[in-house]
């Protein structure tokens, strides 16, 4: 017998579900963080227009395209699984096909990706 | 009357390697398993032991752990009763999955790598991959898993078609092992939810046509810590022993508190 000393016990090995909503949770807290700073900015028009214009200014160049895009990609997974989320709840056969609504899920976000990615990284980098 | 020879049986028509034994003949191998020892008497610290054995493959988890337990350190500590998958006593994690211990074939895991056997989390663990079960138990008692007819008691069997038996057929199945409570994200940090286990056995309640309390159990269930609470992580479908489609019941029963007058 041997003893090795490792304090914390290991990860739940969840699958499909476990991680969906794990990812569901972490989009949902970089949206919440995300509205936030866009309630703050929106309402600086308000206090002056010069002001604003100068904050959405600051937006414009190279990581903030690439946080813009990673905003996106959160929302859109989001938007998606939560319609899955709905229909696990509201149809019949939801329980059952949650898997495979997941790659529906990840299927539809890929696609839309792929066509946002194109369009916005050729405003972002391409001036 | 003919005195019949008595005729040789045919030769088997499989043929055998020389040296491959006939029946009884078991393979073994050998695997690492590593269990998460817990013991408040003398650290508050959780710590893993390991050891190398010699099992068989008709071997299961619980036989592991038998071994170890009679042949090597008579100090851990587990809970098994039936070892036959119908008491519910050992439900444990292994290799981070909830599992009973004794119908988790050893075959089955990658016996490559060491075998990690943990308590169920959720719940207080008190040693070894013992945890007190009362939280769990408390939450089963509350949704009232007994039989409320109102009315005249009948003078014969209640009766119940094949049909009304079927609609809550999946939630007789369970054995109160609590792997899907403990596989439960919700449950970990939330102690007060109800939990799978207590809302599959209300919804075996629920769904039954001889029972009058199904709205007192909904509402019940309505409650913060009830239904709402799951966030249909299907981890609970996937650890039950009993294969009962729990987030599939979790879903009926909210269905039911919607739809139904409470």
């Amino acid at each position: 017998m041997s003893k090795t000393l490792t304090p914390a016990g290991t990860l739940y090995r969840g699958r499909e579900g476990q991680w969906s909503w794990v990812a569901h949770r972490i989009t949902g807290v970089v949206i919440f963080f995300f509205l936030l700073v866009h309630v703050l900015d929106t309402s600086l028009v308000r206090v002056s227009p010069e002001a604003y214009d100068a904050v959405i200014a600051s937006y414009k160049n190279p990581i903030m395209g690439l946080g813009e895009l990673g905003l996106v990609a959160a929302i859109v997974f989001h938007a998606f699984n939560g319609l899955r989320v709905i229909a696990v709840d509201f149809w019949k056969q939801g329980p059952r096909y949650h898997r495979q609504m997941l790659w529906g899920v990840v299927g539809l976000w890929a696609i839309t990706m792929i066509a946002f990615s194109i369009r916005h990284l050729s405003h972002v980098f391409g001036g | 009357m003919s005195t019949e020879t008595v005729e040789k049986e045919p030769a088997s028509k499989i043929e055998l390697a020389p040296g491959v034994g006939g029946g009884g003949e078991i393979p073994t191998f050998d695997i690492t398993l590593k269990v998460r020892r817990y013991n408040p008497e003398v650290s508050d610290d959780a710590h893993w032991d390991e050891w190398k054995l010699t099992m068989y493959g008709t071997d299961r988890v619980l036989d592991a752990l038998h071994k170890v337990k009679w042949e090597h350190d008579g100090s851990v500590s587990f809970r098994r009763s039936c070892a036959h998958g119908v008491c519910g006593s050992d439900a444990m994690r292994i290799n981070g999955r909830n599992r009973l211990a004794c119908k988790t074939l050893l075959k089955d895991l990658d016996t490559s790598k060491p075998i990690l056997v943990e308590p169920i989390k959720g719940l207080p663990v008190e040693k070894d991959l013992i945890v007190d079960m009362e939280p769990f138990f408390q939450s089963y008692r509350e949704i009232m898993p007994f039989l409320i007819s109102k009315g005249h008691e009948p003078s014969a069997e209640r009766l119940q078609s094949a049909e009304e038996r079927e609609r809550y057929d999946d939630t007789t199945k369970c054995i109160l092992c609590a792997a899907c409570t403990s596989s439960c994200p919700v449950f970990w940090t939330d102690g007060q939810y109800f939990g799978p286990a207590a809302i599959v056995n209300a919804h075996r309640f629920i769904f039954d046509s001889r029972d009058d309390a199904g709205d007192m159990r909904l509402e019940i269930l309505n409650d913060k810590e009830g239904v709402w609470r799951c966030r249909t992580t299907f981890n609970c479908t996937e650890a039950c022993p009993r294969g009962i489609q729990v987030t599939k019941a979790i879903s009926e029963v909210k269905q039911a508190i919607l739809t139904r007058s409470v």
